[in-house]
């Protein structure tokens, strides 16, 4: 296991500084260096100026050594628009979209796994069909516009919940959090919801085919002929075998929460990441920008880590065969 | 006293969109104490559904739809699904076929068994772990603690079928049906786990329905054989009856199709056509068209009869060399 | 090898294409999306014939015209049957301009990284080794973040544009193709004819093109398909993100981000028929690539 997670470690390194690379070309050299680190209104010798200060006039080696210099030190430059350091700004906003991406994630596990497991239990059952054919929708609607729907339907017409914002927050533990207030989870409710659709159809598209399959197996007709209750079979037998891909599949998935979450948040105006960012592409704050891609770059690598290490740990094939390895 | 087993006109069909698949039609027989029987047919004969009806193991779109299976007097066709779950597992058990399949791949082997004890007993963990551990030493497996801790893919195929048995003995049942526990194996572990199996057999009293294709491996098992062909019991009787003098055309060829070293140089009897469409099934005699005894007559029904001290579905019946 | 193996075999009444047309139309929900598709693209093909105004023509646009509601009458005379959007345009016409947008950028994109991703996908699979591992990597690298995240970060560096849109989606989905492709040639390339092929003493190329290829072209289609979908869908996030196409180019995600502030005061219109045109487009193609996969898949076949 130690070997396995110190592989997985040193992969991770690669691949994290394979994408500093991408990245720090892509805005070096696709775009103009100058007009990204230097505020638009900036005279010619404050152009000058910083020019030399970022070392722009030195070979480009150079300064990607310099970049990953400052990055290891946790400094991705200022933003224009704050002024203070980007990455600073970054994780101030990381908390509320985590927070919503959680929330989401809950949503789809929670909605998910049940209507999927009814689903594959009853396939021919009228409410089975509703249900697959409604996450057929889910996967085929964009993001945005059911954003957009949700707002018309309970914000304006309904006046149920708040469209935009994130309501109250207190203080937990050591960071602020609105799922402890009444009016906190009631703005977050729209936006979880929002993000978590497409999770849903698939957390039910994955249980419902888990379930078919395992259902037909051999091991389950055996538990039958055991006399073990249906009960039983369904909780212990079916559920152990299908929430190894459903666990791993939407483990995966959370990273995907986060980046999609950039939708969610621009749409009901959530003070997260993703917010932050849109902002920033739209005020050319690169700083941000180059923060933020670090950032996710850095989330990514990480969940597919852990989601590995968990998925080992879920299944016993294998978990074994790794300790022989 | 009672047979432990008694099947009586049993008809399990399947209501699939293209038509109604007799997959058992009128099948009777009975089963005594201790007595090993021997359920032979061709795949699709309908043998292993005999098997799962009994346990009340029928998924739809297929349903026992008339017919008595009275175990121990108890007639449990079509009973409630209460009803059987205290049976199944308890006073019957079964093996199946493939062990790579019939154990889940994410649950330990004690698990697995334990839950089997818990079903039926109010014991405690302790006990039950004990009673799986010694279960597993009785099917021959050694250092059953070890294997108790294992993942089914931790152990061969032979091993996890012994495990399969070790399973099926747990609560002593009264009866267990074997389908094909055999059959994915290597032929030296086949024989060691057929001697397991009738050991045990002996030991406990148990009765045993042993359903396969391969008459041979049922010849030296059974005390009575019944050939089944496309949902029928074509013939039955005592192995030793049925296997030294045949009497259903069907029975002799396959008897004449299993090569053996007395019968070395000689050509292989074939039966002829193929295995019939379970959805368009000849009227009378299914069998009649693969035949070589047809005649005009088998386009009738044949109803059962007792020949010679056995229970045959045949207008012909062969009685000698129909071989030679 | 004689002459007879050579000649082609007698013609069959039932061609396979006809079999894979009857077995599409089997499904009454696969046959309607494809209507309701080709019915979508006839009417932005035809969009300039066929609406009342050239929503992006200011001599034909009245400011005076600006959130009627559906229905209402435009002061040049004609009616407003979807109602008109916040500078006066008339929503009708403002959804077939933006269809023919929507869908050139997705089928464009979609085809430049069909044809770099299955080249990628080829070459990987018949090379094998270690440009196989190498690319492959890559291929997995990328697959770990999704779509739209790729999408994002790209014009997050490249900036707004037609041209850079059709660069970032291609980028995010060329992956998508390779993977395909590469799988179903490691199937195929285990066949006996490829074998057979390469006894025969066919050149390596010809192998590719005429074995091999002809083979992926069925999961090809079916990912073309659904691709496709998600780059019109992509886009359209993104534009409405603001950081897709400019107000230059107004495909539906531009419709529908301008009609977003007018939402809260319930002018929903502006928003929502465009939405509802995006939806169709995007719904019915996916419907079609369902089915597709479903027919054209043997082994889902029952």
């Amino acid at each position: 296991m130690t070997v396995f997670i110190i592989r997985r470690l040193l992969q991770a390194a690669v691949v994290v500084m394979l994408m500093s690379v991408i990245v720090f070309f892509g805005v070096n050299v696709i775009g103009d260096p100058v007009y990204m680190l230097v505020s638009p209104d900036a005279d010619q010798a404050e152009i000058a100026a910083t020019i030399s200060r970022l070392g722009l006039d030195r070979p480009i080696w150079e300064q990607y050594w310099l970049f990953l210099k400052g990055a290891a030190q946790g400094d991705l430059g200022n933003s224009f628009i704050f002024g203070e350091p980007a990455l600073q700004l970054i994780l101030q906003h990381m908390p509320a979209t985590l927070e919503l991406a959680f929330s989401a994630l809950f949503l789809s596990i929670a909605l998910g796994i049940p209507l999927g497991l009814y689903a594959g239990l009853y396939p021919d059952s009228r409410i089975s069909k509703t249900v697959m054919a409604a996450s057929i929708l889910g996967f085929s609607l964009p993001t945005f516009w059911v954003g957009l729907m949700l707002i018309i339907l309970f914000a304006v017409e309904l006046g149920w919940l708040p469209s935009t914002g994130r309501g109250d927050t207190v203080k937990v533990l050591w960071f602020h959090t609105s799922l402890a207030t009444w009016d906190g989870l009631q703005h977050v409710f729209l936006p979880a919801l929002n993000l978590a659709l497409l999770k849903i159809s698939l957390a039910i598209r994955l249980t419902r085919a888990g379930v078919r399959e395992a259902m037909g197996q051999d091991y389950v007709k055996f538990a039958r002929a055991k006399g073990i209750s249906t009960r039983r079979i369904i909780s212990v037998h079916v559920m152990k075998n299908i929430m190894i891909p459903v666990v791993t599949v939407m483990g995966l998935e959370f990273g995907s929460l986060i980046g999609f979450s950039v939708v969610t948040e621009s749409i009901f105006a959530w003070p997260g990441m993703g917010k932050l960012l849109i902002d920033a592409i739209l005020q050319l704050d690169r700083p941000i920008v180059v923060a933020y891609l670090m950032i996710m770059v850095l989330f990514f690598v990480i969940i597919n880590l852990l989601v590995d290490i968990i998925y080992s740990l879920l299944d016993p094939r294998v978990r074994l065969q790794d300790q022989g390895a | 006293m009672t047979a432990t087993l008694e099947v009586d006109g049993l008809c399990t069909h399947f209501f699939t969109h293209a038509g109604i698949v007799k997959a058992v039609d009128g099948v009777s027989f009975s089963v005594g104490k201790g007595e090993i029987m021997g359920l032979v047919g061709e795949s699709g004969s309908g043998k292993s559904i005999t098997g799962f009806s009994i346990l009340g193991l029928i998924d739809p779109p297929g349903r026992i739809v008339s017919g008595a299976i009275r175990f121990q007097g108890e007639n449990i066709a079509n009973a409630l699904d209460q009803r059987l779950q205290k049976l199944r597992g308890n006073r019957i058990a079964m093996i199946f076929q493939d062990p790579m399949m019939t154990l889940n791949p994410v649950l330990r082997i004690d698990t697995q068994m334990i839950e089997a004890i818990l079903a039926h007993e109010k014991v405690d963990r302790r006990t039950a772990w004990e009673r799986s551990r010694e279960a597993l030493g009785l099917v021959g497996i050694p250092s059953p603690e070890e294997r108790l801790h294992a993942y089914p893919h931790q152990l061969s195929g032979g091993m996890r079928q012994r495990v399969a048995i070790a399973i099926a003995f747990l609560n002593k049942p009264d009866l267990i049906i074997a389908d094909e526990p055999t059959t994915a194996l290597d032929v030296t572990i086949q024989a060691q786990i057929i001697y397991e199996a009738q050991k045990l057999t002996r030991q406990t009293g148990t009765s045993m329905i042993w359903i396969s294709h391969d008459l041979a491996v049922v010849a030296g098992l059974a005390d009575r054989i019944a050939v089944m062909y496309a949902g029928r019991i074509v013939e039955q009787g005592m192995t030793d009856d049925v296997i030294d003098r045949p009497l259903h055309p069907y029975t002799i060829g396959l008897l004449g199709s299993v090569p053996s070293a007395n019968k070395r140089g000689a050509r292989l009897f074939q039966i002829e056509g193929m295995a019939p469409n379970m959805l368009a099934l000849p009227p009378g005699c299914a069998f009649a068209p693969r035949c070589f005894a047809a005649t005009p007559a088998c386009s009738q029904e044949p109803a059962v009869q007792d020949v010679a001290g056995r229970q045959l579905r045949c207008f012909n019946p062969q009685v000698q060399e129909a071989l030679s | 090898m004689s002459d007879a193996t050579l000649t082609s075999p007698a013609p069959r009444v039932e061609t396979p294409f006809r079999r894979f047309a009857a077995e599409f139309f089997e499904s009454k929900i696969a046959a309607g999306a494809l209507v309701m598709l080709l019915v979508i693209i006839v009417l932005a093909v035809l969009a300039p014939w066929i609406t009342p105004q050239n929503p992006y023509d200011l001599s034909q646009v009245d400011v005076f015209d600006s959130r009627l509601p559906p229905g209402s009458d435009a002061f040049a005379g004609y009616t407003m049957w979807l109602g008109s959007d916040g500078s006066g345009r008339d929503l009708y016409s403002a959804i077939l301009y933006g269809l023919r947008i929507s869908l050139s950028v997705g089928v464009v994109s979609g085809l430049i990284a069909l044809v770099i991703g299955m080249t990628i996908g080829l070459i990987a699979a018949y090379a094998g080794g270690r440009t196989e591992n190498l690319i492959m990597r890559v291929v997995d690298l990328q697959l770990s973040f999704p779509a739209s995240l790729v999408a994002l970060m790209l014009v997050a560096i490249l900036g707004k544009g037609v041209d850079k849109i059709i660069l970032a989606l291609v980028v995010a989905q060329w992956a998508y193709y390779a993977r395909t492709v590469r799988a179903t040639a490691l199937v195929e390339r285990r066949k006996e004819y490829v074998e057979a092929a390469k006894c025969l003493g066919l050149s390596k190329a010809r192998i590719v093109f005429r074995h091999i290829l002809p083979n992926c072209l069925a999961p090809l289609i079916v990912v073309g398909t659904v691709q496709t979908a998600s780059a019109i869908s992509l886009e359209a996030t993104l534009s409405f993100l603001g950081v897709g196409l400019p107000q230059t180019e107004p495909s539906l995600g531009v419709l529908i981000a301008n009609g977003f502030e007018y939402m809260l005061s319930g002018r929903y219109w502006i928003s929502v028929f465009p939405g509802l045109a995006l939806l169709a487009t995007v719904v019915s193609i996916n419907l079609v690539g369902d089915h597709l996969r479903d027919v054209l898949n043997p082994r889902l076949k029952k």
